[in-house]
């Protein structure tokens, strides 16, 4: 826990790792089977640059695919929450229903209003989009996958860069010379940078106990099975992890915290004066956004790629964690159909008033924890499990206990 | 003026201001139910205030009226409130039958089978209107799989009003006299049973549901926070304003004018009427948002009462239209008002002998719940407008006539 805090944080920054396995790639895979007189000669840096540029072309070309297949989930999701059958036509099933969409976007008119500013109003999209995206390279997506940005400062990268997509909020929505973008962004600001907090903070308690913020060496911790998943190594990260998903539900704004684009209020938010391609960059973002989070949340907590079992592959590997993640996304997508959504003030209090001084017990209790059981053991996972269920047990009583004193609502 | 600026700004603000921002909610809006227009001052999310401008849906309703014969304005009220349009024609024709003196002593009464048709289909129609209601009203605070289930529910109504006259949203089934028999349903025959078991089946399978509504949205606490005390309005205030039905009974005011003021077979059936009242301990103030939304979730479940007691008793045999030979009322002038849905709809009608009126007024109670939006909403956010128009339940179309 104290080596990087103690001798100099930032000191410790090592970006080199990262470039390592596309120098790796290099050596082993492309020199050998260059012809022996250029093999030699072959710049290696370039090399390198290409290798990373080569892969990020697949990743931006793969990731795309996500959102593609994610909005017809969603769509497919509500419609059986709502007794309805969801899209049918595009495809058997509908399946290409968003491919369709996709390419109606595209034909439409690339609206810019005039009185805007064109600027930021033409760069906003990007800076959402690519920050989104950019995400998706620190994480560890299963066993022998390349993780392109895998710095020893992995989950810090994340943070910061996710931070960034606020900032193509504000710019949209104050670039459309719209009110209800205006307030809509505005929102979005307020939320965001709120809720980060609390993400962090519950980030942080895994980082304690692993002592690195580096994400493939969160995974390999995980790697003992279930109880060995962060989530219940101690009581602490339990509850962290669902501060995590709450807030990372607060962070991709979505139902009940889809205030910036709150339908209802103030029509679409900040992406109301944007159309054709430009929109659909901002829907693609949100549901990569939201993949995003339910990665980062299954990598922190939920074992990554790490199967049940130690040994076996069951939920393990790179199904297993698409699995995982998929799991998550299907919950954000359940509560989005099943909630109504809070105010500004009442999601400023959830974060500031509950949100926050509870992450700030969980890291006293983490450090405690990390005092008392100087390192995992039988011990202490089974303490702690032990903890976690008396704590649901009592937890679920207390709820059912004022559910039962709770009166029926009934005025009449 | 921009000397005056600069200098200013040359001193440090230590309290910086900010400068209200005027919008324009509407009348493009999703959330304003129709095409009302909001003027919102804003102070941030704070609103300082909100000026609804009506009219955009004005169809000189009142105006037309004096140069249609009595029958042809029937079709004109479904256009009021096109949500629950059979209570429209009812309420009209309630003025008109009173202005012609119609009652049992005279030969031309209306029917016995008439009057449970009417109240039987009424019924049901302010069960639709009040689904309605609370499926946008949950779409408003946010959740929108409430409005779907909303939808389901209605379309079954729907389908029963279209098997009586042929129509889903303008019925034009309430005639003068007596109710359309566009679609004949012989007393006693097996059309007749087939419709009330059809009607039985649905309340069968609509009762449950209000309790699964109750318990989806109603006790959700994310909504009871949005609802709970926003936008509390006191008795006395919305007596001031003339608010009526849901709307006053939300307020505490025990007003029905189906029991206080028995119109057609209304005192014949036992219901209750709902009327909110303080809940601390869920948070609930007599007059917000809330008790007028759960005023209207109760009285689904009376409507439902209302209509099982004409099941059980069965439609009587007779004719469904008055022997009439000609609408034309005597000289006079005559107000009625009947508890529709949204509270009380008065017909205020001038006759000077004619087959047409000389002056046709409508009572609208959407109008008068909607004039205290202004004060209802001072100082709340940009959220809590909308809570308010969808807990006040308007519909544009009964607002602007």
């Amino acid at each position: 826990m104290s080596d990087f805090f103690s001798d100099g944080f930032f000191n410790n920054i090592n970006l080199q790792d990262s470039s390592n396995w596309a120098t790796d790639f290099v050596q082993d895979v492309i020199i050998p089977r260059l012809p022996e007189a250029v093999a030699g000669h072959f710049p290696m840096e370039l090399g390198t640059v290409l290798v990373m540029l080569a892969f990020a072309g697949i990743f931006v070309a793969v990731v795309p695919l996500l959102p593609l297949v994610l909005v017809l989930a969603e769509r497919k999701v509500a419609a059986r929450f709502q007794n309805r059958t969801g899209p049918m036509r595009v495809g058997p099933w509908g399946t290409l229903q968003t491919l369709a969409d996709g390419v109606k976007l595209i034909f439409k008119e690339d609206f810019i209003p005039p009185q805007g500013d064109k600027v930021l109003f033409l760069l906003a999209p990007y800076v959402i989009f690519a920050c989104s995206f950019a995400v998706f390279a620190a994480i560890p997506f299963g066993d022998g996958i390349p993780i392109p940005g895998d710095f020893n400062i992995g989950i810090f990268y994340i943070m910061a860069i996710s931070s960034v997509i606020v900032m193509g909020v504000i710019m949209a929505g104050w670039s459309s010379n719209s009110k209800w973008s205006l307030l809509g962004s505005l929102r979005s600001a307020a939320q965001i940078v709120s809720y980060e907090i609390p993400l962090g903070l519950s980030i942080l308690t895994v980082v304690m106990l692993v002592e690195s913020l580096s994400m493939s060496k969160i995974v390999d911790t995980q790697s003992g099975g279930i109880f060995t998943w962060l989530i219940f190594r101690s009581p602490f990260t339990f509850i962290a992890f669902f501060i995590f998903f709450i807030s990372s539900i607060a962070e991709v704004n979505r139902t009940p915290f889809d205030l910036p684009e709150a339908e209802s209020e103030i029509v679409a938010g900040f992406h109301t004066e944007y159309s054709g391609m430009r929109f659909a960059l901002f829907f693609i973002a949100e549901y990569a956004n939201m993949f995003a989070v339910s990665a980062i949340g299954v990598t922190l907590f939920l074992g990554g790629w790490q199967g049940v079992l130690p040994g076996f592959d069951f939920l393990g590997g790179f199904p297993g964690f698409v699995i995982k993640t998929l799991g998550l996304v299907f919950l954000m997508m359940w509560l989005r159909w099943t909630l109504p959504r809070l105010r500004v003030d009442q999601l400023m209090n959830l974060c500031w008033k509950y949100f926050i001084p509870i992450s700030f017990f969980n890291i006293l209790g983490t450090g405690i924890w990390g005092l008392i059981f100087k390192e995992d053991n039988v011990w202490s996972i089974g303490i702690s499990c032990a903890i976690i269920y008396v704590g649901l047990i009592s937890a679920y009583a207390i709820a059912g206990r004022n559910l039962a004193r709770r009166p029926e609502p009934q005025p009449s | 003026m921009e000397s005056t600026q600069q200098t200013e700004s040359k001193i440090i603000e230590l309290k910086p201001f900010t400068d209200e921002m005027v919008v324009n909610m509407g009348p493009q809006h999703p959330s304003t139910h129709g095409v009302l227009r909001l003027e919102l001052r804003l102070d941030g999310e704070i609103v300082r205030e909100a000026i609804p401008h009506i009219g955009y849906l004005h169809r000189c309703f009142e105006k037309h009226s004096e140069n249609l014969s009595y029958p042809q304005i029937i079709p004109f009220t479904d256009r009021m409130d096109y949500v629950a349009a059979m209570n429209q024609n009812w309420g009209f024709c309630l003025a008109v039958e009173k202005l012609l003196e119609m009652d049992e002593t005279k030969d031309f009464a209306v029917p016995e089978r008439a009057e449970y048709l009417r109240v039987l289909i009424c019924e049901l129609n302010r069960i639709a209107s009040h689904l309605l209601s609370f499926g946008t009203y949950g779409m408003d605070i946010g959740a929108f799989t409430p409005f779907l289930y909303a939808f389901r529910d209605r379309e079954r109504l729907l389908l029963l009003f279209e098997k009586i006259c042929g129509a889903r949203l303008t019925y034009n089934y309430i005639r003068i006299g007596g109710v359309s028999e566009i679609i004949p349903m012989e007393p006693g025959s097996i059309d007749e049973q087939n419709y009330l078991d059809e009607i039985e089946s649905f309340l069968d399978y609509f009762e449950p549901k209000i309790d699964e509504y109750n318990d989806l949205l109603t006790s959700n606490s994310i909504f009871s926070e949005r609802t709970m005390g926003v936008a509390v309005m006191p008795a006395e205030m919305a007596i001031s304003y003339g608010a009526t039905g849901p709307n006053l009974r939300g307020s505490g005011v025990d007003w029905d004018l189906r029991r206080d003021e028995p119109y057609s077979i209304y005192d014949r059936f036992d219901f209750d009427v709902p009327v909110a009242k303080d809940i601390p301990e869920l948070g609930a103030v007599l007059g917000d948002c809330w008790s007028r939304y759960k005023v209207r979730m109760d009285e689904m479940k009376e409507s439902v009462k209302i209509v099982r007691q004409i099941l059980a008793e069965g439609l009587p045999d007779g004719p469904v239209m008055a022997d009439l030979k000609a609408v034309r009322p005597p000289k006079g002038e005559i107000y009625y008002r009947s508890e529709a849905p949204r509270g009380e709809l008065g017909f205020y009608i001038v006759s000077d002998g004619t087959p047409k009126p000389v002056r046709v007024k409508g009572r609208s109670p959407c109008f008068s719940a909607l004039s205290a939006l202004q004060e209802l909403s001072r100082g709340l956010m940009v959220a809590d407008i909308i809570a308010i128009i969808g807990s006040i339940d308007i519909v544009m179309g009964e607002v602007d006539r």
